[in-house]
């Protein structure tokens, strides 16, 4: 396997030879230990994601009644005590407003992941995702993948003001963009590079050189979005060099079929099928590489999820419901709180059902969910739920109840970007700027 | 009224806004006279504005052809200060979005240099297909290199693109196969995807400071302006020709593209901007609730009022303001069951007339616009009376205050409260909603008489619906009195001569340009309130093409909309 490199295969293919290059298919491409591969002694890859519901949830119902390990699974969370030592959850923590007026329901949202509150859209840091991605995600075709299953065209993934990436809303139009052209099944038979793929390449690189001549041309402001112009067309110009390689054999992947095509609206029933099936075909491109990064919107921060033949959507509802005599809480609103998390036990099933190792995809995961808000009738930033799934390949302890004592929620993403290798001593501003870790997370 | 007129017009429309002062202070009136000449042009930033998914389109098919196709799905635009076009000057560009350019930029270009394609789209033809042809190359790059990048190629360019189709050519010994690469790289460049802005030295004029726009920077934002689209031939002739630097050269291209059939399809993206149609892309509606709601319907609401609009202002050169009072409409069948209105074509469109008992008048009863600002279960006076206000009056409605005691509001199913008007006025009780809630709701409350997708009702849960209500001026019970009150308001021509120069420059407005935005105001007025004349006066006006390099982004009316913020409260 050595023995070839990629620039003899390019010489051939330069000089118009075919080559078809047969690949084996090891029985067993892993160590002993089942963390990395035998034949490189490349690791395991470690993969970050982000999964986000919105409108918070009803505190009596989620947020569990002791700390630790032997913590009592609250009713809501029950769909997921399978996962319990897999899972860490986080309450009490809250994004410091210092002042800073809360836009509902996306204030809290983008000052959790980004550090620094904000009265709008227009985020003052990149998202925490983004710096994970820059970090770990530069080497697969896609930097980051990005989901929302509500039939929102949005993401809270930002790299500046003005740069969300966009996400897929359709999941045949994710299987298309992951799985059609420009895909290498990574075990397939033979590998012959193509000659086209690599003029592409040479093509966008030249695009790429004429970088300084345009940065001098343009103001201040214009050269950070020509930066991000170029830094996106390297990920491209990426994306056509992996074609070049054969790609790293992946141990029992099995290219998946075509999704049906699904009504893309916020009908419970109609989101919790297309988020089951956008997570299964996120969970086979993480495990074939495709990307070590993601970000998974169930329900917007504004919630517009239904039940059919309803006249309100959840956010309204959390407005407008009066709360239940008996139940004491807002009986509608905790039936979509309730959804939110069944759907949580989905995304987590889809990554636990590939076995990577000696363990499962989820393993090597490290999955930040969270909320926009804690009580979303009055859009408080205090408080916003929180878990972590999965420990990062070994990077993270999980398994307990945590509860932040209203500490700045900043420390859970600085914990969480330290996890992922990012060089980051200090984040976040005023009330929020911390260099505390939360060491309970910290193996 | 000479001293209303030295209001700053920002601060008229914040007291307007509030809607606390009486309507006396008409724009225009019989001032006439004394801004008939532009004042002297203080000018703006450049501003590196993105193609936007229509521009791109359109420009792909006047430079190849309309039958040329784009594959690609397009990010979609940013909103900035209430425009997309002020996004495009602001947006960054995802990997998502370089994926997809790089996607339809290969369609483009497989398809250009294709067996059926090539001798029409390409110059010259090499002697051997299988071989580089340097003379060729050259003509190729040369030419395409004009079109896409607005402007000739530098030297150093045209060699880069000529070496690109020779080495591709080499590699693929396949001399088409190497203008096809070439192209990809030319629709990949920053300089075709972004409008890029070049000033040149003000020199000797009277500007002091000021640049202006060089010949091709501004033919890029006339004909992006005046048509959607890319530079045609004629205007890259005048602009090498150095006739856009003269009154009457420019005067020429500008009556020109105006008079054009290209000029339809800028009032569209204009309108299709102010209407907020990219929320089209995520309307949906309850299938139980709103059975007659479908993908046809949206699309058909969408055109109707863009029909209706074209018609009224290019067709008809009618007055801006009877666009909230004409009954004039176009409808095909599948709107006809939305609206109960009888379509007599079978296929297609239909030009008729909202009868007169059918509760329809102006574009604001439109269904496009009920349906876009309502729930997928409900409608929204609330929704409706913001986007009313932002939209047609250009008045700002805050964010809710973030905690709020929503006690007082009851279960919509409840009996005791059975319309929208009965839950707000218990909403109004909490004094920190009730600010905004009376900005708003008043005007929504009025448009209750549609449901959620726009369909006429007279009741809601077994009530009788009240639609009285009021838009900062006399009460009124219909729809017909709110048709009459957007018409008669002064902010409605106000807003949308700042909305149009906005949308022609791509950034906010600088505080500087009052006076500028005054001018055009009346004469917005003086040519009858009509669009066309007023993009014309744009496109004239010195200020358009005006940089001042030391007016950043920052320099925008930030403590105006501060004021207005804190006028609308009350």
């Amino acid at each position: 396997m050595s023995k070839f490199n990629r620039r003899t295969l390019l010489r051939g293919a330069l000089q118009g030879i075919g080559v078809g290059v047969a690949l084996p298919l090891l029985d067993c491409f892993l160590d002993t230990n089942g963390k990395a591969f035998a034949a490189t002694g490349a690791r395991l890859p470690v993969r970050f994601g982000t999964w986000i519901w919105g409108c918070g949830f009803i505190p009596e119902l989620w947020v569990p009644s002791s700390t630790g390990r032997d913590y009592q699974m609250p009713e809501h969370l029950k769909p997921v005590e399978s996962y319990r030592d897999q899972l860490a959850i986080l309450s009490g923590f809250d994004v410091k407003l210092d002042g800073v007026p809360n836009k509902p329901h996306v204030t809290g949202c983008l000052g959790l992941r980004t550090g620094v509150p904000v009265p709008n859209e227009n985020v003052k840091a990149p998202t925490l995702d983004v710096l994970i991605a820059d970090q770990i995600g530069t080497g697969t075709r896609f930097r980051s993948l990005e989901l929302s299953t509500s039939g929102i065209q949005r993401s809270y993934s930002y790299r500046a003001a003005g740069s969300a990436n966009p996400s897929e809303v359709s999941p045949l139009a994710l299987y298309k963009r992951i799985f059609g052209e420009g895909f290498q099944d990574p075990n397939a038979m033979a590998f012959t590079p193509d000659t086209e793929v690599m003029v592409r390449q040479s093509v966008l690189s030249a695009v790429g050189e004429e970088r300084r001549k345009l940065m001098r041309q343009v103001g201040v402001a214009d050269r950070q979005r020509l930066d991000e112009y170029f830094t996106s067309l390297r990920q491209l110009e990426q994306q056509l060099a992996l074609q070049l390689e054969p790609p790293a054999p992946v141990q029992g992947f099995v290219m998946p079929d075509a999704p049906p095509s699904t009504s893309l609206d916020s009908e419970m029933g109609n989101v919790m099928q297309n988020h089951k099936l956008m997570s299964g075909l996120l969970a086979k491109a993480l495990q074939c590489n495709q990307t070590r990064v993601f970000n998974v919107l169930l329900s917007d921060t504004t919630s517009n999820l239904r039940r059919p033949g309803a006249t309100t959507t959840h956010h309204t509802l959390t407005h407008e419901e009066p709360d239940d005599k008996a139940l004491g809480y807002q009986r509608e609103v905790a039936w979509f709180a309730q959804q939110s998390m069944l759907a949580w036990k989905d995304f987590l099933d889809e990554l636990s059902s590939i076995r990577e190792g000696d363990g499962t995809l989820l393993d090597n995961c490290l999955v930040l969910a969270h909320s926009d808000c804690s009580i979303a009738k009055a859009h408080a930033v205090e408080g916003i739920p929180m878990m972590i799934a999965g420990s990062g390949g070994g990077r993270m302890k999980t398994g307990f109840h945590l509860a932040g004592g209203a500490d700045p929620i900043t420390r859970v993403g600085l914990t969480v970007q330290q996890a992922m290798g990012v060089q980051v001593e200090r984040w976040g501003a005023l009330s929020m700027e911390t260099n505390r870790t939360v060491t309970d997370l910290m193996v | 009224m000479v001293t209303e007129l030295q209001i700053p017009p920002l601060l008229t429309r914040v007291v307007l806004a509030a809607s606390l002062l009486s309507t006396a202070i008409l724009v225009g009136c019989d001032s006439k006279s004394q801004v008939a000449a532009e004042p002297e042009p203080v000018g703006g930033p450049t501003v590196m504005r993105r193609l936007t998914e229509s521009q791109y389109r359109a420009t792909i098919a006047d430079i190849f052809g309309a039958d040329i196709p784009v594959v690609a799905r397009f990010e979609r635009g940013l909103r900035a200060e209430g425009l997309l076009a002020i996004g495009t000057g602001e947006s960054g560009m995802s990997p998502f979005s370089i994926e997809q350019y790089d996607a339809a930029a290969r369609s483009v270009a497989t398809a250009a240099v294709s067996p059926g394609k090539r001798a029409v789209l390409l110059p010259c033809q090499p002697q051997d297909d299988q071989i580089f042809d340097a003379g060729c190359a050259e003509r190729i790059v040369s030419d395409y290199g004009l079109r896409l990048f607005r402007r000739p190629l530098s030297s150093a360019e045209q060699d880069q693109f000529v070496a690109t189709v020779q080495q591709a050519s080499e590699q693929l010994h396949d001399f088409y196969a190497g203008v096809k690469h070439a192209l990809v790289g030319m629709l990949m460049s920053p300089d075709f995807l972004l409008r890029i802005e070049r000033s040149t030295a003000g020199e000797s004029d009277t500007d002091g400071e000021l640049q202006k726009l060089d010949a091709w920077s501004k033919a890029s934002r006339l004909s992006y302006f005046l048509t959607n689209s890319t530079p045609d031939v004629e205007l890259l002739r005048a602009a090498a020709a150095g006739e856009l630097d003269s009154e009457d050269g420019l005067q020429r291209q500008v009556e020109r593209l105006i008079r054009s059939p290209r000029f339809e399809a800028a009032v569209r993206a204009f309108f299709e901007d102010m209407l907020q149609y990219e929320r089209f892309a995520d309307l949906a509606k309850d299938p139980s609730i709103y059975p007659a709601f479908n993908s046809q319907v949206a699309a058909d609401a969408r055109e109707q009022t863009l029909r209706t609009v074209v018609d009224h202002l290019i067709a008809r050169q009618g007055d801006y303001r009877d666009l909230f009072t004409t009954r004039k409409t176009f409808l095909t069948r599948s709107l006809g069951i939305v609206y109960r209105l009888p379509v007599v074509t079978r296929n297609g469109w239909e030009e008729t007339q909202y009868p007169p008992d059918s509760h329809r008048v102006g574009i604001q009863s439109n269904i496009d616009f009920l349906a876009l600002h309502s729930h997928p279960g409900r409608s929204s006076p609330t929704l409706r009376g913001e986007a009313l206000r932002e939209i047609f009056l250009c008045q700002e409605v805050p964010d809710p205050p973030a905690n709020v005691n929503f006690a007082v509001v009851q279960d919509p199913s409840n009996q005791s409260m059975p319309t929208a008007r009965d839950r707000l006025t218990a909403h109004r009780t909490e004094p920190s909603c009730a600010g905004c809630h009376k900005i708003m709701d008043p005007v929504g409350l009025t448009l209750e008489n549609y449901d959620g997708l726009g369909s006429y009702r007279t009741h809601e849960n077994g009530a009788l619906i009240d639609s009285s209500g009021s838009l900062d001026g006399p009460d009124f019970n219909d729809v017909d009195g709110l048709a009459q009150a957007l018409h008669d308001h002064p902010e409605t021509p106000r807003c949308v001569v700042e909305k149009m120069y906005r949308f022609a420059v791509g950034r906010d407005t600088v505080w500087d340009e009052r006076a500028y935005m005054d001018y055009l105001i009346h004469r917005f007025v003086d040519v009858g309130y009509r669009i066309p004349e007023l993009m014309q006066t744009i496109a004239l006006s010195k200020n358009f093409f005006a940089i001042n390099p030391d007016s950043g982004h920052g320099v925008t009316n930030k403590h105006a909309s501060a004021a207005t913020e804190k006028e609308v409260r009350l």
